[in-house]
């Protein structure tokens, strides 16, 4: 039983990483913008590490926490996008004919994602790291920051498994960036938590999980090792791959038995 | 140019606009939700050392929204272009225009419109924000002309895009760059706050000097007023040619 169900991922999993790699389109804004908007920011808001409690002197440390985030929200656009494109060609009405599991395709679904996360994430590194940001946790820290990325970008491409489920079009899909564009720019993406003056942003920021997740990226570039952020974070990223998860299988369920 | 021709296209382009919650919220949602984040996020900045602008960092960042909403209101404008000839509506407007010219001019008139509903909301809402006014009225004319220039030199881009691609794939052609060119500017601080490569790139962006000069207007304060609408006046005049360049295009390909 178990073998079956590994082969039914492997298969997707590897349909799911070719098509992937294979969409250019995919790839490369995914890689361009975020490091784009890392190269913008880290050069325009350097007079932030001027402020009295900035945590370092050097915004671009700061700032490279965000495109792991960035390519996070790319995640949700392509996953959300591939199966939508299934759905609008009828590719899952001919699986739904044979009898493999919904869990197996929602986890083969998503190996193009953990493939595109690594990719985001080693770019991400490497380019901060060469354009001169600090990493104070050191090569085990650079080992974490890919785990905890590719965690993030997985947990974030179950949404868009949820809204291409529901929704069954590429078009909503493509539609609900906007919505969570405004996720990472109503957090501490540009300034830490503390030095966020306008009571409201503060607040939304607070609750935000996102400046939460961008604070894990930021103890490991920043300050070393601090296991209570870096746990916050990793759990905040498995508590939204399995809300996902759940609301896609639940999606999937009823999208099949529509089909 | 026929001036039927230009009043039928923008009477549908605005049509579609206002009936479209589709195509309406997010040229409306898009500003209102750069300026919430940069003014409410970023208000910390004001207090960085050798940051003095006088009408506070809300309207500081007003004016990079505005101009960021004249631009991008003349881009989606060049989608509306593109789903046009991707519907086959355009091979239409081509084929029952006497003066093809018309055409286009009808999309810039849609894309002011569009823009100025957009100003309207967003104006309204830095003013119960709490954004500070120093400039008069004279001021502020200057102001909102630079953004209807910059509309303007946004949409003709868009539209020599959209003419010569005729599909919305070439979106991205049409946003990136407008996108970049903006960002390359002093959006957070001042010019003379920024330092390295992008105090070099930003010296030379021709959006530098609308930016200073709008931030100018807000604050009462008039800054390289000639020099920015020597620019302003002159960049829809070349791209008007390029987006004749492009009605060329999809007259050929008709």
């Amino acid at each position: 039983m178990r073998g079956i169900a590994a082969t039914q991922i492997g298969q997707l999993a590897r349909r799911s990483v070719l098509r992937t790699l294979r969409q250019p389109s995919q790839i490369v804004p995914a890689l361009v913008f975020p490091l784009f908007l890392l190269a913008v920011n880290s050069g325009g808001l350097k007079d932030a590490t001027n402020l009295p409690g900035f945590p370092t002197d050097s915004y671009l440390t700061f700032a490279l926490a965000v495109p792991f985030m960035q390519g996070a929200l790319f995640s949700v656009m392509n996953a959300g996008t591939d199966l939508a494109r299934d759905i609008e060609t009828g590719f899952l009405n001919r699986l739904a004919l044979t009898p493999l599991r919904g869990a197996a395709l929602l986890a083969g679904l998503l190996a193009g994602a953990v493939v595109l996360g690594l990719i985001q994430a080693a770019t991400y590194l490497a380019v901060g790291l060469l354009a001169g940001a600090d990493l104070a946790a050191g090569a085990a820290g650079a080992a974490v920051i890919v785990v905890l990325s590719v965690t993030v970008t997985v947990a974030f491409g179950t949404l868009g498994l949820v809204v291409a489920l529901r929704s069954g079009t590429a078009e909503a899909v493509q539609g609900m960036f906007p919505l969570f564009f405004v996720l990472l720019f109503l957090s501490s993406m540009a300034l830490p938590l503390e030095l966020l003056q306008t009571d409201w942003f503060h607040t939304v920021a607070s609750i935000n999980p996102v400046s939460y997740l961008l604070q894990a990226f930021r103890s490991l570039l920043i300050e070393g090792w601090n296991v209570g952020e870096l746990a916050l974070g990793f759990a905040i990223a498995a508590a939204i791959g399995v809300l996902g998860m759940t609301a896609a299988a639940a999606a999937l369920k009823t999208r099949l038995v529509r089909t | 140019m026929s001036r039927k021709v230009a009043l039928a296209v923008a009477w549908r382009s605005i049509h579609i606009f206002l009936t479209n919650p589709a195509f309406l919220a997010p040229g409306i949602l898009f500003p209102l939700f750069f300026f919430t984040a940069f003014a409410g996020g970023l208000s910390a900045i004001a207090a960085a050392p050798g940051f003095d602008f006088p009408s506070g960092y809300t309207a500081f960042q007003f004016v990079f929204v505005l101009l960021q909403s004249a631009a991008f209101g003349g881009v989606f404008t060049g989608f509306g272009i593109a789903r046009d000839f991707e519907t086959g509506f355009a091979r239409r407007y081509l084929l029952a225009a006497r003066d093809r010219r018309g055409i286009v001019a009808g999309y810039a008139i849609a894309a002011l419109v569009r823009a100025l509903i957009t100003w309207t909301i967003l104006t309204a809402v830095a003013l119960v924000a709490g954004m500070q006014v120093g400039g008069d009225g004279v001021e502020l004319l200057g102001l909102y002309g630079l953004a209807v220039l910059v509309n303007l030199t946004a949409t003709f881009w868009a539209a020599g895009i959209a003419m010569r691609v005729r599909s919305i794939q070439g979106g991205p052609l049409m946003q990136f760059p407008v996108f970049l060119i903006l960002f390359l500017a002093p959006v957070y601080v001042p010019l003379d706050l920024l330092s390295g490569w992008i105090h070099a790139v930003a010296s030379v962006n021709p959006v530098t000097a609308l930016l200073e000069a709008g931030r100018g207007f807000i604050s009462g304060d008039p800054t390289a007023v000639a020099l920015a609408f020597a620019i302003a006046v002159t960049l829809p005049l070349l791209f008007a040619l390029w987006a004749r360049g492009g009605l060329k295009r999809a007259e050929a390909a008709a």
